[in-house]
């Protein structure tokens, strides 16, 4: 019992070639009915989140979340759900209305198809591609794409703005991210995911925690996350490029976006936190199942406090942020990176060395950029003024004060 | 072609069904009244003034130029990075040296200014 | 016919019918999401070749950087949403024919020369292709001079592109 997923594709496979189909048949049938499972749990799970988020978003700001809809509120997600199915879809005037209708889609299954190549346990992984990091970026530029789509077709100005910047701000933060995804493929040799997480000995996030810290910023800018969220934000611009939507279609967008903040969770925990790696996690790959959800639940966690607790930035302030700060700070480590692994491993140290060095020199970095900052952005001198009291008649030298 | 790209063949063709799913669900259950008004295109609640166009900024055009060039960085970088363990130690000076020039090109573009947004 | 050869028609068929609906398209924002079919199309092949990391690299820098720009570029010069301008001219059937025989000329060559009976060389499924192109772009017997001259060269197309296109 220690192997369940495996034991029911073994079964499944046994009862195909029972049925008397060849055996390329039943691999290419059980391939599609491990994508149809994994892309269902995959919403399944947002449903889930929906709660999850409106709770942790409660407590954070002192107060309860939704506790109607069932105990705890566990019934929400549903109602919500029953509600958009029932929403009437109107579409605007002038809209191109086979583009209007295939963002929805197009937005859902850039996300849906990163899960493919992520690996749950050891022994349960939907493919193991040897190009997976650069596979999860392709599949990402197909999630920009929905958003050009959306905005160009709703035939709305604000609709047309909101995707323009929203583009400009997902191609800016793409710089970073795939440069911090470098670090692992330096330390694991391969850019296969199950590669990666099978060299992680000691956690990625210990050999590199600034490429992780970088990783999960520009995760939080790809997806409109706050605080990146100007082009969502109802008081900037009214829902940005999804205005035109209603009813399910929203819906869609709405879910494409929990699933790829639940995603980033799961790139976080596979490619820094050892994905399903734990005690006894080879022998039992049901335990690696649950070490991997456990990581990435603390993955989404983090994304979502920092959404709930960090005001809105600007568009000029977050591109700046992007090409002056992170892509120089993420290119030179990556030339310090590689420089010390190369020297680590011509003076043949062992792991712990290896793990410390390479620690030390990533706390080094941050403490360097944070000296220059400093140096850089100096406070405006606070001008002092000379004491005066607050109430005092005005001094005239010979004054006819008129007698009182 | 190994099975892993069969795979991700058919979750291609898997993973728009969903949401095509969950999209065509409510034609069956929502109503369906289109008037004049629902349809008109949305501007805080007023009339549609002009068409609908917008003055494009070329900032735009240059951050997609300068994305282009770093996107393509990472296209040689990746191979590099893959290739790291058995390279010999001069590769690594060859790697650094690659960065550095677009780095230089990143600082001449932020010194002439055209970093800004506005 | 096997199954790759029959997945092959499949994605060069799409290919061919997006490239045709580029240029005959009216709306130049559907030209442009037909050329993004193209890329793809093209990368599906790259896939069914063995070519693993140029497929990945194709829809990484080709639909996602150049299509992005092509399509910014086309929002930059004209008002997208009014489809104007004749696809054909009155030469049209000139340049068909000229198309054609150039078509049918290039055909009759690779059937006389043979280039079109030449087998894909086997590569192992064992080879770690993307290992391999590393070490070949920066071994001195390969490729480390077009690789360093690659980043020059991006160099200059980042000055010039930014310098032309500055705001005078």
């Amino acid at each position: 019992m220690s192997d369940p997923i495996n034991l029911i594709a073994n079964w499944l496979q046994g009862l195909l070639l029972g049925l008397g189909l060849s055996v390329g048949l039943t691999k290419i049938i059980l391939s599609f009915v491990g994508a149809v499972v994994v892309a269902t749990i995959g919403m399944l799970t947002v449903i889930f989140l929906i709660w999850l988020e409106r709770k942790i978003a409660g407590r954070i700001q002192d107060r309860l979340g939704p506790n109607r809809a069932g105990p705890y509120g566990l019934l929400q997600p549903f109602a919500d759900v029953i509600k958009i199915l029932t929403k009437e879809y109107t579409t605007p005037d002038g809209a191109d209305v086979v583009v209007y209708n295939i963002a929805p889609i197009m937005a859902v299954a850039s996300v849906l198809l990163i899960w493919a190549v992520i690996p749950f346990a050891s022994t349960v992984v939907g493919t193991n591609l040897n190009v997976g990091v650069l596979y999860i970026m392709a599949v990402g530029a197909f999630g920009l794409l929905s958003i050009l789509m959306a905005g160009l077709s709703s035939n709305n100005k604000f609709a047309l703005l909101g995707a323009f910047r929203s583009v400009a701000q997902l191609i800016s933060y793409e710089i970073p991210m795939v440069v911090s995804l470098l670090m692992p493929v330096i330390f694991a040799r391969s850019m296969g995911l199950v590669d990666i997480v099978e060299a992680q000995m000691p956690w990625f996030i210990i050999l590199s925690p600034l490429a992780a810290l970088i990783f999960i910023i520009a995760s939080m800018a790809e997806v409109n996350r706050a605080p990146f969220d100007l082009m969502e934000a109802e008081s900037e611009i009214v829902a940005g490029f999804h205005i035109e939507y209603s009813g399910m279609k929203f819906g869609m967008f709405y879910v494409g976006e929990f699933l790829h903040v639940f995603t980033v969770g799961a790139l976080v925990a596979t490619l820094f936190l050892g994905g399903w790696r734990g005690p006894w996690a080879e022998q039992y790959p049901i335990l690696g199942l649950i070490y991997f959800y456990i990581k990435t639940f603390v993955g989404y966690f983090i994304v979502a406090w920092v959404r709930l607790t960090v005001p809105r930035i600007r568009i000029d302030q977050m591109l700046d942020f992007n090409w002056k700060f992170l892509t120089p700070l993420s290119l030179v480590l990556l030339i310090i990176t590689a420089v010390l692994d190369r020297v680590l491993v011509l003076v043949n140290s062992e792991r712990w060395v290896y793990s410390l060095v390479m620690f030390l020199a990533n706390i080094l970095i941050i403490w360097a950029t944070v000296e220059v900052l400093k140096k850089t952005t100096s406070k405006p001198k606070r001008k002092e003024f000379p004491m005066r009291p607050v109430a005092m008649a005005p001094e005239t030298s010979t004054s006819t004060e008129p007698s009182s | 072609m190994d099975n892993n790209w069969l795979y991700i063949g058919l979750f291609f063709l898997v993973a728009p069904l969903i949401p095509a799913l969950a999209i065509l669900a409510p034609l069956f259950l929502a109503p369906k009244k289109p008037n004049k008004i629902k349809s008109q295109i949305y501007e805080c609640g007023i009339e549609t003034y002009g068409e609908t166009w917008i003055q494009f900024k070329v900032q735009y055009y240059i951050f997609a130029l300068i994305f282009l060039v770093f996107d393509i960085e990472t296209v040689f970088l990746y191979p590099w990075a893959v290739a790291y363990n058995s390279l010999p130690l001069f590769a690594v000076f060859e790697g650094v040296l690659f960065i550095i020039i677009l780095l230089a090109g990143l600082v001449y573009v932020w010194r002439k200014g055209d970093l800004e947004w506005v | 016919m096997t199954g790759m050869d029959s997945l092959f028609l499949i994605f060069a068929v799409i290919t061919l019918i997006s490239a045709f609906l580029v240029v005959t398209t009216k709306n130049l924002f559907h030209a442009a999401l037909w050329l993004i079919m193209t890329l793809f199309g093209v990368a599906a092949i790259y896939v069914l070749l063995n070519a693993f990391y140029l497929a990945v690299i194709q829809v990484i820098v080709y639909i996602g950087a150049i299509a992005i720009l092509m399509i910014f570029a086309i929002m930059l010069t004209q008002r997208v949403m009014n489809p104007s301008g004749r696809i054909f001219n009155k030469n049209w059937i000139i340049a068909a024919l000229l198309g054609a025989f150039m078509f049918i000329g290039l055909v009759i060559i690779s059937m006389q020369t043979g280039a079109s009976k030449t087998t894909l060389p086997q590569i192992s499924g064992q080879l770690d292709t993307v290992s391999e192109l590393g070490q070949a772009l920066v071994s001195p017997n390969a490729y480390v001079i077009p690789f360093e001259v690659a980043s020059v060269l991006l160099l200059a197309a980042l000055i010039g592109a930014i310098f032309v296109s500055r705001k005078r």
